[in-house]
């Protein structure tokens, strides 16, 4: 079990990191950019800034650290 | 053009993290033996190469659409956290990568280590190379496995980070020292852009964007990263004093 544990644990620090609040807000954007798309709104617009927006918040909190 | 700056990824990604690897193997070989630090690096450089010809032809079934959203959401993730770091180092507030202290800090552990013989190699020596390349590799051969399987060409990214590979190893090889040298913070700096530019492009496409000028819009996310960075390390430099005043007195 604590392999399985250890295993999970290396590919999430790989993946994810040290902030997963990150990985929260790309999953959200993309599930916006996606809802937009079904209800006909091609929102290219959306990401990028929202993921820069996403980077300063993250930058922020590592200084706080 | 989305070719060219996938081939410039992986070469990138490969370029440091054979340079960080490159420390490592010169630590163990240096310290535990050529024998022992040459088996760990070629293990490892067999098991990196197992991993992308097992995973990059299994992604290809996946309906392009999808692992467009899959790999974009990843390579997002993955890429803010180089671009995090970089900006970090860049503005001041994370120490900059020093790969002569890296080599001295891992050729102090390796000698002071004790010795043990496995299957006729310097254990440590050989486990201490192996995880180091294998730790590092894992990083580009996901990249390869990543861009490749979503532009259609993993022989074309592996090639790109084969390539850095070949050429950083000669240089390794003919210096024999820790390539301190190499502008490791830059390229990571360059290869967190990348990552995050084409994980926002390939996310926005599987999330249905049609993006205006097509693929020649992978350009302009690549400036538009590039600029927003650039006015984070800008921002963050002059902020510095107030923010680490601000953490002093919390």
């Amino acid at each position: 079990m604590s392999r399985i544990a250890a295993f999970g644990r290396f590919w999430w620090g790989f993946v994810v990191g040290d902030d997963w609040t990150t990985a929260v807000a790309v999953v959200a954007l993309i599930g916006s950019t996606d809802a937009l798309a079904h209800d006909a709104v091609n929102a290219w617009w959306l990401l990028p800034p929202a993921v820069v927006a996403a980077l300063y918040a993250s930058l922020r909190r590592a200084i706080r650290r | 053009m989305s070719s060219a700056l996938l081939v410039l990824s992986a070469f990138l990604a490969s370029a440091v993290e054979t340079v960080e690897a490159l420390t490592i193997v010169l630590a163990a070989g240096v310290a535990r033996g050529w024998r022992s630090a040459l088996a760990g690096l070629g293990a490892a450089l067999l098991a990196l190469a197992v991993v992308v010809v097992a995973l990059g032809p299994a992604l290809t079934v996946v309906p392009l659409r999808d692992l467009r959203l899959f790999v974009g959401a990843l390579l997002l993730v993955f890429g803010l956290q180089w671009l995090r770091k970089a900006i970090l180092r860049a503005a001041g507030f994370k120490a900059l990568h020093d790969e002569q202290a890296v080599f001295a800090h891992e050729l102090e552990g390796a000698r002071g280590a004790a010795g043990v013989e496995r299957a006729g190699v310097d254990w440590y020596g050989f486990t201490l190379a192996f995880k180091g390349v294998l730790l590092e590799g894992l990083e580009v051969a996901f990249i390869v496995v990543a861009f490749g399987s979503t532009q259609g060409s993993v022989p074309l990214a592996a090639a790109g980070a084969a390539l850095a590979v070949v050429l950083v190893g000669a240089v390794g090889v003919a210096v024999r020292a820790p390539l301190a040298r190499v502008p490791e913070n830059a390229i990571k700096f360059a290869v967190g852009v990348l990552l995050t530019s084409f994980g926002i492009f390939w996310a926005g496409e599987g999330a249905g964007v049609r993006w205006p000028g097509s693929d020649a819009a992978l350009l302009a996310v690549v400036a538009f990263v590039v600029a927003a960075s650039g006015v984070l390390v800008v921002r963050l430099r002059r902020d510095r004093p107030r923010l680490l005043a601000l953490e002093a007195d919390a």
